[in-house]
């Protein structure tokens, strides 16, 4: 870094959500996401990884303030930073906050094929989205802006007349994409963009929203399981595990030196090319979120369980090089790695 | 040493659509490949590459258009007695994808195993029987006593799969048809159940038909590996030499498009891609022609043929050093001639 640090657009403060689900009477609560505080910066692309089940998508639905019951903010806080303004979402009107989405904050949900009405010819998509938040437009001006926009894209502007079903998966994808940047948002919420997709496919949604945030030097938050994708695109990862960012770093240190032993195990037993030799998954299966193990949720999986762990969350603690991580191996003043 | 499985010229057609505007889609086309003992062999390629088809094919879910299945010399027959079936079934097992979708949901997961044990008559007796499951569920790190009474969803999608796993080794299969069997696996356990399929080779002399569009597992666990593409087996040899040094075109751009877990690799061109996914069945010569940067113009009339580059099947008319293609273009001139 150049002396100057890069500017907020999105914290949390010890964020809480939990699905309250009352069953026959039972209450069940499942926290999803259990006290996590980031700070997403102005033109990065920040990763989240995670297995399945471990919060990222919960922490989506929160960091877009679209959260409807069962899912409900126990606690903590959602902030936007619009113009050195701070703003929390969960205070607005919702016209207020209709305004904020798609034009400063916008998403694009895992799934495209459900997103996109399926009766409808993508213009009339696009048409229907710009008359709700540019006013005084004819639907020619629409049409028109809809194939600049998918042009500058690099994407052919004939799928404006095509209905959902008729494109594939990958193009539906990257129309989902582009729809979502059409109104130059600087924040981009973006879940599982690739999940389902071929390879090849896979790697031309990246490259759109790579050449996406380039050219609009905004933040993307990309949600996906899939490290590989997190290497290629990525400028921070944090990594959740059972509702809790466990480490965050660049991605190069991430990779290059993880701290937290659940990261470890994440990145050694990825399968890499020329290397054939005997890779070691984390034993044990990941935890019910309704029934989290005390302490450390990571610990009976852990090979270097202490009793500390077994008691008490460890604090997220800033090691330095924008690493932040939260285990008390690192707590205990050794350099966190393991003995 | 002789082939466990050959499978030879094996088609499948597709077809589409109402009686006036039919449409045919030749999913897997011309595949022949073998399998041998206490291998390891993956089919990778995208969906839609024909993967599945095969193994279905294989399995017998659905009836060849043409070609012949054979394994350990006894040749799959269109209607086979009911004891020719059980004794390929006893031998040939499948694993499939989403281990939630391969049970009954309302069904404990311990009713499977004695089923399968009384279908092929393996043990006399409940006692026989719970011992011979316990022994099969040791080898993938289960026991009988954490299976028996639950319900597939009191299990973790690992363990589930492990189940599924155990499941089809309770008859002694001598080969596995594994259809991706970790996607829906999380990343942090995936490599356990990948090591078990080694395991199984190892120790039991297992083979296993490794499905998967996963590359970078593939190069993992398996021996040898065929890149198909749209019904076409393009590549086919070693593991390390197909994904090490790729040969055909296509193999070339899935390798590159594999995103790999390094920061430092990442990607610089861009890749092009189809709009129309169904227009690259149809194609008269090559498939890949359409997007192949090394496209001539004998790719677009001809299918090309399997060339063997260092021990490595290539269906590229880049490889072609013998002149094949200029035998074609000869008779093509001459045929216009007449």
């Amino acid at each position: 870094m150049n002396g100057v640090m890069p500017r907020t657009v999105l914290r949390t403060e010890q964020l809480k959500a939990f699905y309250i689900l009352d069953a026959f009477g039972t209450e069940k609560i499942v926290k999803a996401v259990n006290g996590v505080s980031v700070q997403i910066r102005e033109n990065e692309v920040y990763g989240i990884s995670g297995e399945s089940g471990c919060g990222k998508t919960t922490l989506l639905k929160a960091l877009y303030s679209a959260i409807e019951p069962p899912l409900r903010l126990v606690g903590g806080k959602v902030l936007y930073v619009r113009d050195g303004e701070e703003i929390d979402p969960y205070s607005l009107s919702k016209e207020e906050k209709r305004r904020l989405r798609w034009e400063y904050v916008s998403y694009v949900p895992q799934g495209s094929m459900s997103v996109l009405n399926p009766v409808k010819k993508l213009k009339d998509s696009y048409s229907d989205f710009l008359e709700s938040h540019v006013e005084g437009k004819t639907r020619r001006d629409t049409t028109a802006i809809a194939k600049r926009h998918l042009h500058e894209l690099g994407l052919p502007p004939r799928v404006l007349d095509a209905y959902p079903h008729q494109l594939s998966g990958g193009m539906r994808q990257r129309v989902t994409i582009a729809l979502a940047a059409l109104l130059g948002p600087r924040i981009m919420i973006a879940d599982e963009p690739t999940t389902a997709l071929d390879v090849v496919v896979q790697r031309g949604v990246i490259q759109l929203l790579k050449s996406i945030q380039e050219s609009l030097k905004n933040t993307i938050v990309l949600v996906t399981h899939d490290m590989g994708v997190q290497a290629n695109i990525a400028d921070r990862i944090g990594i959740m595990y059972a509702g809790v960012m466990i480490e965050e770093s660049t991605v190069e240190r991430v990779f290059e030196e993880p701290l937290h032993p659940y990261t470890q195990y994440l990145i050694n037993s990825l399968p890499k090319f020329g290397d054939k030799s005997m890779r070691q998954s984390a034993p044990g299966s990941p935890p019910s979120l309704e029934k989290l193990p005390s302490g450390c949720p990571f610990h009976p999986r852990c090979p270097h369980a202490m009793d500390v762990c077994l008691q008490e969350m460890p604090e997220v603690v800033d090691v330095g090089k924008n690493h932040r991580v939260a285990c008390w191996l690192v707590e205990g003043g050794g350099d966190g790695r393991a003995p | 040493m002789d082939a466990l499985l050959k499978i030879r010229n094996l088609k499948k057609d597709f077809a589409f659509g109402s009686l006036l505007s039919r449409l045919r889609i030749t999913a897997v086309d011309d595949v022949s490949f073998d399998v041998m003992p206490a291998e390891i062999f993956a089919l990778a390629g995208e969906s839609g590459c024909g993967k599945t088809t095969t193994a279905r094919l294989i399995l017998g879910f659905e009836e060849p258009t043409s070609g012949t299945i054979i394994y350990k010399k006894g040749k799959k027959r269109r209607k086979p007695k009911k004891r020719e079936k059980v004794w390929f079934t006893q031998g040939v097992q499948a694993v499939f994808q989403n281990p939630f979708e391969t049970f009954n949901p309302l069904r404990r997961a311990e009713r499977y195993f004695f089923e399968t044990v009384r279908n092929y008559g393996l043990a006399k007796g409940g006692r026989c029987a719970e011992s011979l499951i316990d022994e099969t569920l040791n080898a993938v790190g289960l026991s009988f006593k954490e299976v028996s009474g639950r319900y597939p969803s009191e299990f973790s999608g690992g363990q589930l799969q492990r189940v599924s796993i155990a499941r089809a080794l309770l008859t002694k299969p001598s080969l596995l048809l594994a259809d991706e069997p970790v996607s829906m696996v999380d990343a942090s356990i995936r490599m356990s159940i990948v090591n078990l399929f080694k395991q199984l080779r190892d120790e039991f002399g297992v083979s296993v038909i490794y499905i998967t569009h996963d590359l970078a597992t593939a190069y993992y666990v398996c021996d040898r590996i065929a890149i198909m593409f749209r019904g076409h087996i393009v590549e086919m040899g070693e593991v390390e030499n197909v994904l090490m040094a790729p040969k055909h075109p296509y193999t070339k751009l899935l390798r590159e498009s594999i995103p790999e877990a390094d920061p430092k690799k990442r990607w610089k061109e861009s890749v092009s891609l189809t709009d129309i996914e169904h227009e690259e069945y149809l194609r008269k010569g090559c498939r890949f022609a359409g997007r192949c940067p090394e496209v001539m113009d004998v790719c677009r009339e001809n299918v090309p043929p399997d060339f063997t580059v260092d021990g490595v099947f290539v269906k590229c008319f880049l490889y072609d050093e013998e002149g094949l293609m200029t035998q074609i273009r000869q008779s093509a001139v001459t045929d216009d001639a007449e």
